[in-house]
C-alpha cells in the first residue's frame, strides 16, 4: 500500500470534499460495527441478516460516494462482491442438506445452548452470518452494476444532445 | 392513540406519493417516494415490530440513495402532463370495484390489535425452547419458516443476476475453442480504463 497514491488522503480529487471525507472517516467505523453487531446477535435482539446486511451495504456505498470508486473498488471489487454473493449462497443451500443427514432438511442440528447466550441458537446465528454477507455483496454489486455499468446512460443522454 | 397516529401516517403517505406522481422534477419524486419509507417504517416501530422497522428504514436509504444515484444523470427530463379520457375513467372505475370489495371483506377480518392467533401462538410458546433463539422473529424466520427464506435468498440471488446481466456493458463472447476470459463483469483494470476514457 506504501507504493500507491493514499485515495484515501484529504486532498485527493476524487469524491466529495474534505467536510465530507472527514465526517465520513469518522462514521465509517460506526456504521461496519453497527451493521456487524446487527448481524451477529440477529438471534437475540431485533434485527438479523438481512437488515445487518443492508447496514454494511450502505457503508460500502458511502466510502463510494465519499471517497470516489477507486477506493471502494480496492475494498471490495464487483468481482470479490460477487465471488462472496455466490459462496454465501451456495452455503446457505448447503447447510440446510447438511441437517438431512442427522433426520431432516433445514433441521437446526447443532445443541442450542444456553438461551441469551451469544453461541446459541443451533446454525440461526450462521444463518445471520450468511445471509448478512450475501445481502451486503448483492446490494453493493447492484450498486456498482448502477453506477459503474450504467453510466452509458449519461451517455447516450450527451450523444443525443450533440446530435441535435 | 396508536390508531390515531396511524391514521396521521397514512394521510401522511398519501399526501407523499401524490406529490411523487405529479411533481415535474424526476429528483423531487425520487424524494418524496422516501416519505412513504419513512412513514412505514414509523408504522411498523409503533405497531411494535422492531426488526421490520430497522429493515425497512435501512432498505430505504438504500434505495434512495441507488434511485438518485441512478436518476440524477438523467434529471433534465420534464414530463409533459396529458389528460387521458379512457384512463382516468377506468381506473375510476376499478377503484370504486375496489373499494366494494374491501369494504365486503373488511367485515370478515378480526378487530384491530386481536389477531385470532392459532399457529402464532404455538410458536410464541415453544419458539424459545425448540430453537433457543430469544429473538422469537429469528427463530421463525430462520427455523420454523426456513423454507420461505430459502426462496427469498433464491429470488434475491436471481434479481441479482439478471441485473448484472442486463447492465453489463460488453456480451459475452467467445473468440476461441479454450478461451476461458471472464467476460461478464469488468475486471478492476478494464473498469478503471473505461473510467478514465469516460472521463475524457
Amino acid at each position: 500500500m506504501a507504493t500507491k497514491p493514499n485515495l484515501a488522503a484529504s486532498d485527493s480529487p476524487k469524491g466529495m470534499t474534505l467536510i465530507v471525507k472527514t465526517v465520513v472517516r469518522f462514521a465509517i467505523g460506526i456504521v461496519f460495527m453497527f451493521g456487524w453487531y446487527i448481524i451477529i446477535y440477529g438471534h437475540l435482539t431485533p434485527g438479523g441478516g438481512f437488515a445487518g446486511g443492508t447496514i454494511l451495504a450502505c457503508g460500502y456505498v458511502l466510502l463510494t460516494l465519499a471517497f470516489g470508486k477507486e477506493l471502494a473498488l480496492t475494498k471490495m471489487s464487483d468481482m470479490a462482491a460477487s465471488i462472496v454473493d455466490n459462496t454465501c449462497a451456495l452455503l446457505f443451500v448447503l447447510v440446510p442438506i447438511l441437517g438431512i443427514a442427522f433426520g431432516y432438511f433445514f433441521l437446526n442440528f447443532p445443541p442450542h445452548g444456553k438461551p441469551f447466550n451469544l453461541v446459541s441458537a443451533g446454525v440461526i446465528p450462521l444463518y445471520n452470518i450468511l445471509i448478512g454477507l450475501k445481502v451486503t455483496s448483492s446490494l453493493f454489486a447492484i450498486f456498482l452494476a448502477l453506477s459503474i455499468f450504467g453510466r452509458f446512460i449519461s451517455k447516450l443522454v450527451e450523444e443525443a444532445e450533440e446530435e441535435e | 392513540m396508536v390508531e390515531t397516529f396511524l391514521f396521521v401516517l397514512l394521510i401522511f403517505m398519501i399526501v407523499g406519493s401524490i406529490i411523487a406522481i405529479e411533481t415535474k422534477n424526476l429528483l423531487s419524486s425520487v424524494i418524496s417516494c422516501g416519505i412513504v419509507g419513512a412513514a412505514v417504517s414509523i408504522a411498523f416501530l409503533m405497531l411494535a415490530a422492531p426488526d421490520i422497522a430497522i429493515t425497512q428504514v435501512v432498505v430505504e436509504i438504500l434505495i434512495l440513495v441507488i434511485l438518485i444515484r441512478a436518476t440524477i444523470m438523467i434529471d433534465n427530463t420534464a414530463i409533459e402532463a396529458h389528460w387521458d379520457t379512457f384512463a382516468v375513467v377506468s381506473s375510476l372505475i376499478f377503484f370504486g370495484l375496489f373499494l366494494v370489495f374491501a369494504f365486503l371483506a373488511v367485515q370478515d377480518l378480526p378487530p384491530f390489535g386481536h389477531p385470532s392467533m392459532r399457529v402464532s401462538q404455538q410458536y410464541l410458546e415453544t419458539g424459545l425452547q425448540k430453537t433457543g433463539a430469544a429473538n422469537i422473529v429469528a427463530s421463525i424466520v430462520l427455523d420454523f419458516r426456513g423454507y420461505d427464506t430459502l426462496g427469498e435468498a433464491t429470488v434475491i440471488f436471481v434479481s441479482i443476476l439478471g441485473s448484472f446481466v442486463i447492465l453489463r456493458r460488453r456480451g459475452r463472447k467467445r473468440r476461441t475453442e479454450g478461451d476461458t476470459e471472464k467476460v461478464g463483469i469488468l475486471s478492476e483494470a478494464e473498469i478503471r480504463e473505461d473510467y478514465e476514457e469516460f472521463r475524457e
